[in-house]
């Protein structure tokens, strides 16, 4: 808990300082670590402490993304109307998709959430009347009146730390409470749980239903952060990107999520902006193939570090 | 609409659906044997892509290039499963997922370093003219070779599962592999041989499939998907229900994207039918994989008795 209240002590200044050297690109990267942040959050509900290898989140990343940009396309820029649109799209969606998943098992599981996930992407795509493959571009940002103008990247800044915060605290709180100890029994013994008369379709849907919530929160305000929203957002190397943030950062941490987006994103810009003299020397072109040192650094995690970063951390803290 | 039309999109669809087959049969006993999820089988299908390009430009044959090249795919193949995915085996579905998924990106930008972003592969010239094969129906002569190809290769591959010594290890591992290790199947050099043929397929596939298709960095990550489709609606793990599988989703695929536009055409209004359709049309495999799994949660040919 400490330790939590020290990082967002120092996510709290973070702008701060960035204003004070006059930086506001990296309080806009800020913000979409953040948004990825939240993202990943709610999948670790599911992944981690659910249990349950989702590998289509990112339809409901993207079905919040495109209520969202509909709203704002349509002229209802208030994010007090947009936003619970993209909750309310997103988690329908979830509960849609995870009403007949739920009712399988294992890797078939996992293939018939991704089988979804691509419906998802395919239908977006014939979206003629909202940009259909091209994306559609947003005049603005969602507004969120009280004196708050979103297009001020500081403001932004600050409005999705505010909601990283209270995902996290959610997800802390869900967990202390009957409910999340329920979903962690029935993740460490299905059997067991439906044997004492544990409702296990039911809770397992309800966690479903809330993470894809989540992850239609973070769809809208990934929308209003570029002003732009495209299928891609529902690709499934997107959904597969959310799961590697959670797997890097730590399964069923509750930092695990954030850790991940943070990682991911930081070394993807660091490799790609930051070219290092020595190797730059021996291979000029090498920040455009960035990919190639976040793969390497993805299996060093998976071979080295089976409990992701988070558990390196609590491990040394253990020790 | 006429029968030639029909019969034509069936053609293409099987075509199709025997390359996935290709794809698929190695994808589902690596699944089925290791219960192993394999992302990265795709790569192995671009990478067979490229090779062949390359060979095919050096030899100046298409034949002996495409030929060389499954070797040598098969080769790479085994290689990443000497040196990484072996370690996986014994990993959780999560681990495998993020390690070949971090294998995907390596491979890509390793390809992407190599060959560039795409590569030409040339329809050979023999093979570019249409085929007379009913009255009024004209085929391209090089979709003709594919679907000879891919009958051959499922011929071979049936006989080489269900007749052969080697066949009734890989089937013993598929359906129980602690027995079949109990029974003194060497599983580790099986398996190695076993993502090696895996592999060789990939690559026939990737290099048949790259004169219709483009070759470029990413083609793998599409397929793959494809592929995963077809072996969860045959049921994991059988080579069957592999082929079943991937002909279904061939047909399908192809005879929806060719006629739900037209079929809408006629009950609704044009506006209506020409976005509808197209949209239809391509989430009609994934339609038909929540359909069979809702119905046959194991696939239509579980492998596990």
């Amino acid at each position: 808990m400490k330790r939590s209240i020290a990082v967002f002590i120092v996510l709290l200044g973070f702008p701060l300082a960035m204003s004070a050297i006059d930086n506001l690109f990296y309080v806009s990267f800020a913000s979409r670590v953040i948004i990825y942040a939240i993202a990943a959050t709610s999948l670790n509900l599911v992944l981690g402490y659910g249990g349950m290898i989702s590998f289509g989140h990112a339809a409901f990343v993207g079905a919040g993304a495109y209520a969202a940009s509909i709203c704002i396309a349509e002229g209802v820029a208030s994010a007090w109307l947009g936003w619970p649109a993209a909750i309310a799209a997103s988690a329908l969606a979830a509960w849609l998709i995870g009403a007949v998943s739920l009712r399988t098992r294992g890797v078939y599981f996992i293939m018939i959430t991704l089988a979804f996930a691509q419906m998802a992407f395919y239908l977006v795509n014939s979206m003629k009347a909202y940009g259909g493959d091209e994306g559609l571009p947003l005049p603005q940002r969602a507004e969120l009146g009280l004196g708050l103008d979103l297009g001020n990247e500081v403001v932004f800044y600050y409005v999705v730390l505010f909601f990283l915060a209270l995902s996290l605290y959610g997800l802390h709180r869900v967990m202390q409470s009957r409910f999340g100890r329920v979903v962690i029994a029935i993740r460490e013994n299905e059997a067991r749980a439906e044997a004492i008369g544990l409702p296990v379709y039911r809770y397992q849907l309800a966690c479903f239903v809330i993470a894809g919530a989540v992850a239609g929160l973070a769809g809208a305000l990934l929308a209003s952060h570029g002003k732009y929203v495209n299928p891609n957002v529902l690709h499934w190397v997107q959904s597969g990107t959310l799961m590697i943030m959670v797997i890097l950062g730590g399964v069923g941490q509750l930092w695990g999520g954030a850790i991940g987006a943070f990682v991911l994103l930081g070394l993807e810009h660091v490799i790609s902006d930051y070219p290092l003299p020595w190797l730059a020397a021996v291979a000029p072109n090498y920040p455009q193939h960035a990919n190639l040192g976040v793969g390497l650094v993805m299996l060093a995690v998976v071979l080295f570090a089976p409990h992701g970063i988070a558990g390196l951390l609590s491990r040394r803290r253990g020790a | 609409m006429s029968w030639i039309l029909i019969l034509e999109q069936s053609l293409n669809g099987l075509q199709f659906g025997l390359m996935l087959f290709l794809l698929a049969a190695g994808l589902t006993l690596v699944f089925g044997i290791m219960d192993m999820i394999n992302l990265a089988h795709g790569s192995l299908y671009m990478l067979g892509a490229f090779i062949a390009s390359t060979l095919v430009q050096a030899t100046g044959s298409f034949v002996a290039g495409v030929l060389l090249a499954i070797p040598a795919t098969a080769i790479l193949g085994m290689v990443l499963e000497i040196s990484v995915l072996r370690t996986l085996y014994a990993r959780d579905h999560l681990s495998q997922v993020l390690a070949t998924f971090a294998l995907i990106l390596i491979i890509n930008e390793l390809t992407r370093l190599a060959w560039g972003s795409d590569a030409a592969l040339p329809m050979p010239q023999a093979l570019s003219g249409p085929v007379e094969l009913l009255p009024g129906l004209r085929y391209p002569a090089y979709r003709l070779v594919i679907i000879a190809v891919g009958v051959l290769v499922a011929v071979l591959l049936f006989i080489l599962v269900t007749k052969t010594r080697v066949g009734m290890r890989v089937r013993a591992g598929a359906s129980n592999r602690e027995m079949a290790l109990a029974m003194g199947v060497d599983i580790k050099t099986l398996f190695t041989l076993v993502f090696g043929a895996g592999a060789a397929l990939c690559a026939l596939a990737g290099a048949m499939l790259a004169p219709l298709f483009a070759v470029q960095v990413g083609m793998g990550e599409n397929i793959l998907i494809l592929a995963f489709v077809v072996i969860v609606i045959g049921g994991i793990g059988s080579i069957r229900g592999a082929l079943v599988g991937a002909v279904l989703v061939g047909i399908v695929d192809t005879i929806g994207r060719a006629f739900l536009p037209i079929l809408f055409g006629i009950f609704f209004q044009p506006r209506v039918a020409s976005a509808a359709g197209p949209a239809i049309a391509s989430v009609l495999i994934y339609l038909l994989m929540a359909v069979v799994l809702f119905l046959r949660p194991r696939g239509l040919f579980p492998a596990r008795g």
